[in-house]
């Protein structure tokens, strides 16, 4: 009977740890046997689109709402760690935005200089802002954004070794994630639509081949180094169709080996990364480099100014969807370092030869102590009937989210 | 002749002795207050950070952290954040050098990317706080120079006064005042002069704990900054000193799954 009590109270317990954030932030010890995080985040998006789409079906406003649950577990004095993240978007108008994805639940298991992992996990390489050539071990969430940040949730089997020298990273992955895109009301997308159920794979592979990778990665003094190789579908789908009507998605099987390199030098901080892929079809370079300038503590204000400058190369060309196959960024990014964490980040992207414009700005800032707001607006300007981009034109827009975190 | 040369060189030595003496035994206090720290290996703690701004105003942000004691060099350390709510799992990593920039990593949860923090930038605030990255960052005693300035009573404790240069040109700061306790050379009080020297915030240690038998630890430490009229306290807890912690659990991969 007491037992049973003290499961109701457990239960209880976790609820309130669940509902009240102040809760949470209280139960922080590590002396239980198994200690438990539960916390995440709920958001609500307005987005503003001020042209009319291009396409039959798209609307100018958007709301759409996210919840992001987050559960962490860790037993056997921190050496065995169980992590959740889910995701969920519900969209007023998209049926394929509204979408949830597992994006992290992993078992993690650390011993001595090993830490290995089965399940669910996001793993991220690189070091460059405007573009990741070398990250490919997670699709990305096209549904989430075309500028492809948000990455889907990839099963593998993670072993990490930290000798002396650095860290080794091994992966081996199966169940491939296929990229999504948005529906027919959807904005950002182009006029076709994607038979998702077409999709080929190179050869005799499917979603269950496996994907193996590795990389070696180190920190020396002012260097951050990555070497990495990956082998097995690639992430970038190409578009395939025979009537120009109907579009599927095929995966080649590539082999890509990627260097990322970090130099930080007093406020100057320099950024490379480069790849190259072959594939039966196509082999493939590409680099971006650059740098980031930080002018701290301005007039003692406490404000923090980064300057970025990067150049993006891809012999792709226009058949890449992100169109940075010879284009030029430019950013700028303010922290305000107050006590509302108030930020302001904004770049543009611009194509060497065609002069075609997008451009990202965004700006947070706390309220309160667990709220936070996000204004945030993406667009075009003057893009070339040359580039990929040239289809979502008219999907300049703007958005405000208020964010609820727990 | 020679005599009076003589006589005149002997002066100029003396007096040139005379001047170096208070640099020297300002140098010997800062090496005997790291010395007496010395020998901690590792130790872990939890912080709570309370912001007052001029009308009184209070804000709450909670944290914990690791450091690992590295010999000839400078210290490691680790700091998760825990609240706001926002920026919980946010994990600064910073490899601390005798000379020379640290080295510094953050790790975002949001975007799941562990990124390099401009080295450079010792002066702007931790936090939206009083205090700079310089006041919390490993205090070796090769980041300043030092002059003895007298003996002072502070907080009721017999102190040493010192003052002391930064060597980095980065530094927000002109010259600090140190107040260094007699019996322990335990850290009392501390004054941060800007770089136009005008007197800009004081920190005052207090709750003094010992741990270990050996390493004082201070369980409040006050920040007033007087040209803002902004304070911000720091109260440390759960203060563990030998735990199980190497060189490994300050990699990369460590600041990802810290929690």
């Amino acid at each position: 009977m007491k037992l049973f009590k003290w499961e109701v109270m457990l239960v209880m317990a976790s609820f309130l740890t669940f509902s009240l954030s102040s809760f949470a932030q209280e139960t922080k010890k590590k002396e239980p046997k198994i200690y438990k995080e539960v916390s995440g985040n709920f958001k609500v998006d307005y987005r503003y689109f001020p042209e009319d789409g291009l396409y039959d079906g798209q609307h100018n406003e958007y709301f759409s709402m996210v919840f992001q649950p987050e559960i962490y577990l860790e037993w056997n004095k921190g050496k065995d760690i169980l992590q959740f993240t889910g995701f969920g978007r519900i969209d007023q108008y998209d049926t394929k935005r509204t979408h949830a994805d597992v994006r992290e639940l992993y078992w993690q298991h650390i011993y001595k200089k090993w830490e290995v992992s089965v399940g669910v996990k996001k793993i991220f390489w690189g070091v460059t802002e405007s573009n990741h050539v070398v990250d490919i071990i997670n699709q990305s969430d096209a549904l989430e954004g075309f500028d492809l940040e948000q990455k889907l949730g990839q099963p593998m089997v993670h072993a990490s070794w930290s000798p002396k020298w650095g860290t080794l990273d091994f992966y081996a992955m199966t169940y491939f994630r296929q990229m999504k895109f948005p529906g027919p009301q959807g904005r950002l997308r182009p006029p076709f639509s994607v038979d998702q159920s077409r999709t080929t794979f190179e050869g005799n592979r499917d979603e269950y081949s496996p994907d193996l990778a590795v990389r070696w990665s180190n920190s020396m003094g002012i260097f951050d180094i990555g070497l990495s190789h990956f082998y097995g579908s690639s992430r970038a789908p190409l578009l395939e169709t025979k009537d120009g009507v109907n579009f599927n998605t095929h995966y080649e099987l590539i082999n890509q080996s990627g260097l990322d390199l970090q130099a930080s030098t007093g406020s100057m901080l320099w950024k490379g990364e480069l790849i190259y892929r072959v594939s039966d079809r196509k082999s493939i370079n590409a680099f971006t480099v650059g740098g980031e300038y930080t002018f701290s503590n301005i007039y003692k204000s406490g404000i923090d100014i980064g300057l970025m400058a990067e150049y993006n190369y891809d012999n792709r060309g226009i058949e890449l969807i992100s169109s940075m196959d010879d284009d030029f960024f430019f950013g700028t990014r303010f922290a305000f370092n107050d006590r509302q964490s108030t930020d302001f980040v904004g770049g543009v992207i611009i194509d060497r030869n065609n002069q075609s414009t997008r451009y990202v700005v965004e700006a947070n800032r706390r309220i309160g102590d667990s709220w936070k707001f996000t204004i945030e607006s993406s667009g075009f300007f003057n893009i070339a009937k040359s580039e990929f981009l040239y289809l979502l034109r008219n999907d300049s827009f703007i958005q405000f989210s208020l964010a609820k975190y727990f | 002749m020679k005599n009076l040369i003589r006589v005149s060189i002997g002066l100029a030595f003396s007096a040139a002795i005379f001047a170096f003496a208070p640099a020297q035994t300002g140098l010997e206090i800062a090496v005997k207050a790291e010395k007496a720290d010395n020998g901690w290996v590792s130790s872990s703690n939890r912080l709570v950070m309370t912001l007052t701004n001029r009308n009184g105003q209070i804000t709450i942000r909670q944290m914990h952290g690791y450091s690992l004691e590295v010999e000839n060099e400078g210290d490691k350390s680790m700091t998760i954040f825990d609240t706001p709510r926002d920026v919980k799992g946010t994990a600064s990593m910073t490899f601390t050098h005798k000379t020379g920039d640290d080295d510094q990593w953050l790790f975002l949860p949001a975007i799941d990317r562990v990124k390099r923090i401009s080295s450079s930038n010792k002066s702007g605030p931790f936090m939206g706080s009083e205090f700079a990255f310089e006041d919390l960052s490993s205090q070796e005693v090769e980041k300043y120079t030092y002059k003895y300035i007298s003996d002072e009573s502070v907080n009721g404790q017999d102190c040493y006064k010192l003052e002391r240069y930064p060597v980095s040109k980065t530094s927000g700061y002109k010259r600090n005042i140190v107040w260094y306790n007699k019996d322990n050379f335990r850290p009392e009080k501390v004054e941060f002069y800007d770089r136009k020297d005008a007197l800009l915030k004081t920190l005052t240690y207090s709750k003094y704990n010992q741990y270990a038998s050996e390493y004082w630890r201070a369980n409040t430490m006050k920040m007033v900054n007087h040209q803002n009229g902004k304070e911000t306290s720091l109260a440390f807890s759960d203060y563990q000193f030998g735990i199980d912690l190497v060189d490994s659990d300050f990699s990369q991969n460590a600041l990802k799954r810290a929690k």
